[in-house]
């Protein structure tokens, strides 16, 4: 089946799955973004267990997505991998840092003897979902601005600063799309709260923070749109090979896939309309609009960032470096074992709702934080 | 014919991959065996609804979660650093190499975190037929995602299946097959695998002694030993079995590394093994510094028998694969660094015809990548190539740390044996706690298994040394040109994070320990 398919197909179609992982595991950042107001909304320590708890049982989902999505990048376009992992050192080590002490702070918060304390293990909580969430949206926004990197004859690359990444940090293009993320992980956070908590202390607060943050969201977000569409890209030619600038490149991107359009507005309108729910409604149910739209949004800028003859991984030091989805791509022998695997995807996504399904029948109150066996 | 390469940098990624590598597997054996054990317990529970059993199988699977955690946290660093610290090698072989950590993520994590949610939180919540599928699958999920890790691991030491692709100057995958059931990956999996049985069945035996001792918690402490004990001689059995096969593999493909381990300079027929020793460093000799036998025992012959199930077996030493040896029909490195050179230069000039968009000439020298009569007389020896104009001694493993670290993992091996088989005895006859003695020897023997499971895997990495893909591509290319002061802040960082980590982990194990199953 696979085996037929072009490679140029094959590489458009891991293209769209790893942009799939990556716009999920920006929606399931909702638990960092949760994790930032568990000091704000959580007043006493009865409140913030609850919410640590709300978040406790989905962290893994965030944590194993990110893992899955770096290896999937690396299987399909391994250039992509050696090229920015290594590259813009500093950056994904302070975001891997962000998630080492993530992953320890649930379980070992509340138990006895724990070495450094609740407070320390909550701000470790905090950092994760600061860092994390605000250093992938700068990460992910050098996928247009481009980065300073150059390879040679045997694909190896060099950097061409000493800051190895941390120079993204001050792009003020990539600061708006890494503010944006970072206030969207707390829009989703609070409006996943909603649904899920059942304490009206706490949903008032959630209430009242979501206008806060929503709003930044908002202003970072229109900021990023507008100038993603003015500025100039980085465009292939497609019989060459060739990477040059090209005036509003993704503004044309964006007018050439109108499928990509239409997924680009109808996300932004969720997301809109997952917050003004939030809002209005008490129904909870914000968060079904937000998160897919989330998922809507993200992956269309992944779209218009690989597709039609564009360089996804730009440099902008060293034009010719760039990467492209067809030259930092895998084989086809590996694309396509690679996607026989992916069939199994389904299967096990089916698996995670069952599963979540029976355990999340009710909503987290107090009663059950000192009922159940097993509380962080 | 390296381009100014910082030897430091080298050394500091390499200390931070061993670094991080250490620390995760502190954690990652308990895992994969607790994980069956306590499995096991629930199934009793299960089948004889028996409140005891119930409070035994979530006495462990609460320690089994505390030490999940940390393995996970340990692990995420591992799975990037790659990126980060061996970019170079990571686009060479990411054609092969990526696959299995993408499977990983994709079937293996996912399903195990699942699994493992229903498993702590499904108590009251899900039937108790899926509850206990739920246990058992996570043991299975987390024995699955040692699968992946490991193929790549073992595909690091014995590259088979791919081809090299001068074009995209990186090695490609043609056979998927060949990959996952090579001969060390299997049994590189039943090995640890193994192990970690052995670990945690040890661990368990260890706890409930503890317990024993106190006299507290009686029935508890002995029913969890017996199901350890039984899971720990059926463990020790294979690892000590799946160890001589690993040995006799790494004879075969590993030479050096074999020879490392055995401290064999010279090679020779009616091999004996050296049982125990212990040695200092001459550094008269050549190829110096080399290690002096202060004493050893051997046992005759029983080297060659070992391998070649024939005393008359040649086993090569560190000489005869420096100097090359002609009788027995093994090249010099010499030999080899020449070819290997010529391999790399054909490559360049594969280039640059390439540039000059001489059609000719590069078809010509493509025609060589594909050829395999030059494959096996050139491309096979390309990593040494590197190595023109360097000492030859880079090319020699550390011959301490792998003779040491490979007798440690054996004579603890031996023990083992003999202990779960003395506890399974002792159990079975209702006399085990008997002996105040045996449970300190119980209690002592605890940590050893992480000694022995840690050595095997400085043995299986030290030993490959300098080769970062056996053969083909030596550490020094493979790391990622970064400021040598750049790797040893993260190392820091890494090292003082961990060991916080890693305390709090331990005292919060002590304190669970303590409180016992009481609560549960
Ligand atoms: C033989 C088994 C084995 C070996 C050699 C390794 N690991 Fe591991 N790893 C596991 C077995 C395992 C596990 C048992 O599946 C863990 C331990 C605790 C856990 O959560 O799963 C795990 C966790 C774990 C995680 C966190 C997974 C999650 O999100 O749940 C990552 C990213 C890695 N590992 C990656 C690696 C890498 C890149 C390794 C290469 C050096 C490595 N591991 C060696
Ligand atoms: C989890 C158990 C493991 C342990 C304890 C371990 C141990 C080590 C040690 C001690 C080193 C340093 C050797 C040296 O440089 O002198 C090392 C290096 C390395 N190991 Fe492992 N290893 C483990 C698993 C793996 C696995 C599963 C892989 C691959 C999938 C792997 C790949 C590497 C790489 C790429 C290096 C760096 C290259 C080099 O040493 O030059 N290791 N490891
Ligand atoms: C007594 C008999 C044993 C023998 C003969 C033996 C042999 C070996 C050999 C030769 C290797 C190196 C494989 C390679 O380089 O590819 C190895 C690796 C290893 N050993 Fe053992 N071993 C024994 C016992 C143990 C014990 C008791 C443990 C731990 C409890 C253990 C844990 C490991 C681990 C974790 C590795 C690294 C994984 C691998 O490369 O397979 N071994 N062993």
């Amino acid at each position: 089946m696979f085996g037929k398919l072009s490679l140029l197909v094959l590489q458009q179609y891991w293209y769209i799955i790893v942009s799939l992982l990556g716009s999920i595991l920006v929606f399931l950042f909702f638990v960092q973004g949760g994790q930032t107001f568990l000091f704000r909304i959580g007043k006493s320590e009865s409140e913030r267990t609850i919410l640590v708890n709300a978040l406790g049982r989905k962290w893994e989902f965030t944590f194993t997505t990110l893992v899955t999505f770096g290896g999937a990048f690396f299987a399909s376009f391994p250039l992509f991998y050696a090229t920015s992992f290594g590259g813009a050192y500093w950056v994904w080590m302070l975001i891997l840092f962000a998630f080492v002490i993530q992953a320890v702070s649930y379980e070992f918060r509340t138990k006895a003897s724990n070495f450094l304390g609740k407070r320390v293990y909550e701000n470790f909580l905090f950092i994760n979902g600061l860092l994390g969430t605000f250093l992938v949206g700068v990460a992910v926004a050098t996928f247009f601005s481009g980065s300073q990197f150059s390879l040679n004859e045997m694909n190896n690359v060099s950097w061409a600063n000493g800051a190895h990444g941390l120079e993204a940090a001050l792009n003020p293009f990539n600061l708006s799309l890494g503010l944006a993320v970072f206030f969207l992980a707390r829009v989703l956070g609070l409006l996943y709260f909603m649904k899920t908590i059942d304490n009206d202390n706490i949903i008032a607060r959630s209430k009242k923070e979501l206008i806060r943050s929503a709003l930044p969201f908002v202003a970072s977000f229109l900021l990023f749109a507008v100038w993603l569409m003015l500025r100039k890209g980085f465009a292939v030619n497609p019989d060459t090979g060739e990477v040059f600038m090209e005036p509003f490149k993704y503004f044309h991107n964006l007018m050439a896939m109108p499928w990509v359009l239409v997924m680009f507005i109808m996300g932004v309108l969720a997301i809109l309309g997952g917050i003004a729910s939030g809002l209005l409604s008490d129904s909870g149910n914000g968060i079904w609009f937000a998160g897919p739209g989330t998922i809507l949004v993200v992956f269309s800028l992944f779209m218009l960032a690989g597709l039609n003859d564009t360089a996804f991984y730009p440099s902008s030091y060293d034009l010719q470096s760039s990467l492209t989805i067809q030259n930092a791509s895998s084989t086809h022998y590996t694309l396509v074992a690679m996607s026989w695997v992916s069939l199994f995807i389904p299967f096990v996504l089916t698996y995670v709702i069952f599963a979540w399904r029976a355990l999340n029948k009710k909503k987290i109150d107090e009663k059950e934080m000192q009922e159940e066996h097993h509380v962080y | 014919m390296l381009d100014s390469i910082d030897m430091s940098l080298v050394d500091w990624s390499r200390g931070q991959f061993a670094l991080t590598a250490m620390f995760h597997w502190i954690f990652v054996p308990l895992t994969l065996g607790l994980s069956f054990i306590v499995a096991f317990m629930h199934t009793i529970y299960v089948r004889t609804g028996d409140e005891e059993w119930k409070r035994i199988t979530k006495f462990w699977m609460k320690l089994f979660g505390i030490n999940f955690a940390i393995g996970v946290a340990t692990g995420i660093i591992l799975e990037f650093e790659f990126g980060t610290n061996w970019s170079n090698y990571s686009w060479f072989v990411g054609d092969i190499f990526g696959a299995p950590l993408a499977i990983e993520g994709i079937l293996a994590f996912f399903l195990e975190s699942t699994f493992i949610a229903v498993m702590f939180f499904g108590w009251n919540k899900v039937s108790k037929r899926f509850h206990l599928t739920a246990s058992w699958l996570t043991a299975f999920g987390a024995s699955l995602s040692a699968v992946w890790i490991l193929v790549a691991n073992a595909w690091m030491q014995h590259p088979v299946g791919t081809v090299f692709n001068p074009d995209m100057a990186r090695n490609e995958m043609i056979n998927f097959w060949d990959v996952i059931f090579s001969e060390v990956a299997v049994n590189k999996f039943l090995h640890t695998i193994g192990s970690s049985f052995l670990l945690a069945s040890i661990f368990v035996i260890g706890v409930s002694a503890y317990f024993l001792l106190r006299k507290k918690e009686v029935l508890f402490a002995k029913r969890s030993t017996v199901i350890a004990s039984v899971f720990g001689v059926m463990a020790a059995i294979g690892t000590i079995a799946t160890g001589d096969t690993s040995a006799r593999i790494v004879a075969r493909e590993q030479p050096m590394k074999f020879a490392a381990m055995e401290a064999l300079y010279e090679g020779q027929t009616h091999a004996p093994l050296v049982a125990i020793g212990a040695m200092r460093t001459d550094t008269t000799r050549f190829p110096h510094p080399r290690e002096e036998f202060i004493f050893k025992i051997e046992i005759p012959n029983a080297l060659s028998y070992m391998v070649f199930l024939t005393p008359s077996g040649f086993i090569p030493g560190i000489s005869d694969l420096v100097y090359g040896n002609e009788e027995h029909n093994y090249m010099s490195y010499e030999e080899r660094i020449e070819r290997g050179a010529v391999a790399i230069q054909t490559l360049k000039e594969l280039k640059k015809a390439k540039e000059r968009g001489d059609q000719v000439s590069y078809e010509a020298l493509r025609e060589k990548f594909s050829d395999p009569i030059w494959i096996d007389q050139y491309y096979q020896h390309f990593g040494f190539g590197y190595y023109k104009g360097r000492e030859l001694r880079e090319l020699i493993p550390n011959v301490k740390v792998n003779f040491y670290s490979f007798h440690v993992m054996v004579i603890l091996g031996g023990h083992f044996l003999i202990f779960t088989m003395l506890v399974l005895w002792l159990s079975l006859k209702n006399r085990w706690g008997n002996h105040k003695w045996l449970l300190w020897v119980a209690m002592i023997t605890l940590p050893m298994p992480w000694i022995a499971s840690q050595a095997g895997w400085v043995l299986a990495e030290m030993g490959r040394q300098p080769w970062v893909v056996y053969e083909l591509m030596p550490n020094i290319t493979a790391v990622t040109r970064l400021k040598p002061a750049a790797v040893q802040i993260t190392f820091w960082i890494f090292l003082l994070t961990f060991t916080l980590l890693f305390i709090a982990e331990i005292r919060i194990m002590l304190s669970q320990i303590k409180k016992g199953p009481e609560g549960e």
